[in-house]
């Protein structure tokens, strides 16, 4: 086992070096432009393209000319978000979405509202599920989009997508997910779950950094985007710029393993999710965050109460995590996402996420339980809220001395 | 961002943790911070007849930087005066432990908790509470 160890593949993951293979000759052999049409280079360079249009295609069930490739999926949710709101802003303004969704959806949202959109953000529950009663009230007649994501990047939690398309759909709205998260993690199919608009990034998902796609549906109901950039006229129209050729090789090659070995690897690593899950549960006062039935298979995120994450994460020695306590950021507000469900400051001061991955193995695992339980124990040794709660003090009670 | 040594050494061996009797009127006691902030310290005192602090410990709930920023003030106040201890300054503890500006507060929560610390020790011991003047947020 080399150290330290990674579990943070909910952040990004590492390139599956089959992927780096399929890319290289794309690099200084066949450099050319895909959309040089009159020679051999543009020709090889298109092939490789087409190629891997397929393989993303064929992974989530649409058709290749329903594939926009773009620099990843903060891309793809403005490009949905703007593009759409563009598009079909004579037929209404209303947008629905939730608050736990990635700030680049939120972010796309707040940005159309200035331009005239009207957006309800709905609230989730405590399992960090939406209330799909609350969906349907929230529809009205104006109501041209409604972005959920499918997996949540934070907690893993799934959201009802087959139930939210369909309610979309009775009101003649689109449903658009972000599904950055759940794309080569568990079988997702854009007919099957109807879904109109998706993007997904292929660092998430042992492929490089720097590409990704937007799904846009091209039959029952053909959907179109307005381009956000303004250029060459690539992809369709819908996204211009020369085509990031070894990168889109490189996507098509992480799509086509991920369906081979999705199967195998989810069972896998929800397996070892588990055992991590149920041995740091075993420490007094740690609670896993998120509805524990409809999720990820990959992601664990725990709460261990009267320490603080980041100072956590520094004694989890010689392992990657990361914490819901943004201690690190300007505004030293924790993770909106646990606050969403409902979680106080402190518990979301305390939360830990666990990402498992491909290459993550049982050995690691273990020795992060046992890091993590050293780390819990050492730094609840040095709390003063831990001595407090073991003294039987209501902290709530206590009058803070705010700063 | 990465740590200084300082910061890390004090945070892997923190000085001076643990609990003093807060029922001794020669003990002071210092809680700053809330829970929601992400941030809890307290900082105990323990006073001789001249006024030097003998003895100091500290509990800390955040960061590494505020473990370290406490364990570092508990160091200092040991064999200091009260009034030399009140003179200690927030800049002093960023500029002992390299702290980057997204953690000067941490260094500001430690100054409020040795003030706060003195104050206990003031008041239980029947002197009037000390105004102290702004740190340097």
């Amino acid at each position: 086992m080399n150290l330290p160890i990674y579990l943070d593949n909910n952040a990004t993951t590492p390139m599956d070096p089959r992927v780096l293979e399929a890319m290289i000759p794309y690099f200084t052999q066949k450099f050319g432009n895909a959309a040089s049409r009159n020679h051999p280079f543009g020709w090889a360079a298109e092939e490789g393209v087409d190629y891997a249009r397929e393989q993303v295609a064929k992974l989530i069930g649409a058709n290749e000319k329903e594939i926009i490739f773009t620099s990843g999926a903060t891309e793809a949710n403005n490009l949905a978000l703007k593009g759409v709101f563009e598009m079909y802003k004579d037929k209404g303004n209303h947008i629905i979405t939730c608050t736990t969704e990635h700030k680049a959806v939120l972010d796309a949202c707040k940005h159309i509202e200035k331009l005239g959109a009207e957006v309800t953000y709905l609230q989730v529950k405590s399992d960090g599920l939406i209330d799909l009663q609350e969906l349907e009230n929230a529809i009205t007649d104006k109501t041209i989009l409604v972005a959920i994501m499918y997996g949540n990047n934070e907690i893993g939690v799934i959201q009802p997508i087959k139930e939210i398309s369909a309610i979309a759909h009775k009101r003649g709205a689109l449903f658009f997910t972000d599904a950055t998260q759940a794309v080569g993690k568990i079988p997702v199919d854009v007919n099957a779950d109807g879904i109109d608009l998706m993007s997904f990034s292929a660092h998430k998902m042992y492929g490089p950094k720097g590409v990704g796609a937007l799904y846009v549906r091209r039959k029952n109901p053909r959907v179109k985007v307005t381009a956000q950039m303004d250029g060459g006229g690539h992809e369709r129209g819908m996204r211009s710029g020369t085509l990031n050729v070894p990168g889109i090789v490189g996507f098509g090659k992480a799509c086509e393993l991920c369906q081979l070995e999705m199967a195998e690897e989810s069972k896998r690593l929800s397996a070892l999710r588990d055992k991590l899950e149920s041995s740091l549960t075993t420490l007094e006062e740690s609670y896993v965050n998120g509805n524990r039935e409809y999720r990820l298979p990959h992601v664990a995120n725990i709460s261990f109460k009267y320490v603080e994450g980041e100072g956590l994460m520094m004694a989890m020695k010689d392992m990657a995590v990361s914490s819901g306590s943004a201690c690190t950021s300007a505004s030293l507000e924790p993770s909106y996402v646990l606050k969403s469900l409902g979680l106080s400051d402190d518990l979301a001061h305390s939360s830990i996420r666990f990402g498992l991955g491909r290459f993550t193995t049982e050995e690691e695992v273990d020795f992060a339980i046992e890091q993590t339980k050293k780390a819990v124990n050492h730094l609840r040794d040095l709390s003063p809220l831990w001595e407090m709660f073991k003294e039987g003090i209501d902290l709530d009670k206590v009058e803070w001395v705010e700063h | 961002m990465a740590y200084s040594d300082k910061v890390i050494d004090h945070y892997t061996n923190p000085r001076n943790v643990g609990t003093l009797d807060k029922s001794k009127t020669n003990v002071g006691t210092g809680l700053v911070g809330a829970p929601e902030c992400g941030d809890v310290m307290r900082l105990q005192i323990e006073v001789d007849a001249n006024n030097v602090i003998t003895d100091a410990k500290f509990k800390t709930f955040g960061c590494g930087s505020a473990i370290a920023s406490s364990s570092l003030a508990t160091e200092w106040l040991k064999g200091k005066s009260i009034d030399d201890a009140m003179a200690i300054d927030n800049m002093d503890i960023v500029e002992e432990l390299a702290l980057p500006p997204v953690k000067i507060h941490c260094s500001v929560l430690a100054e409020d908790a040795i003030k706060a610390a003195i104050n206990d020790y003031r008041v239980k011991n029947g002197l009037e509470a000390l105004v102290a003047e702004k740190s340097h947020h």
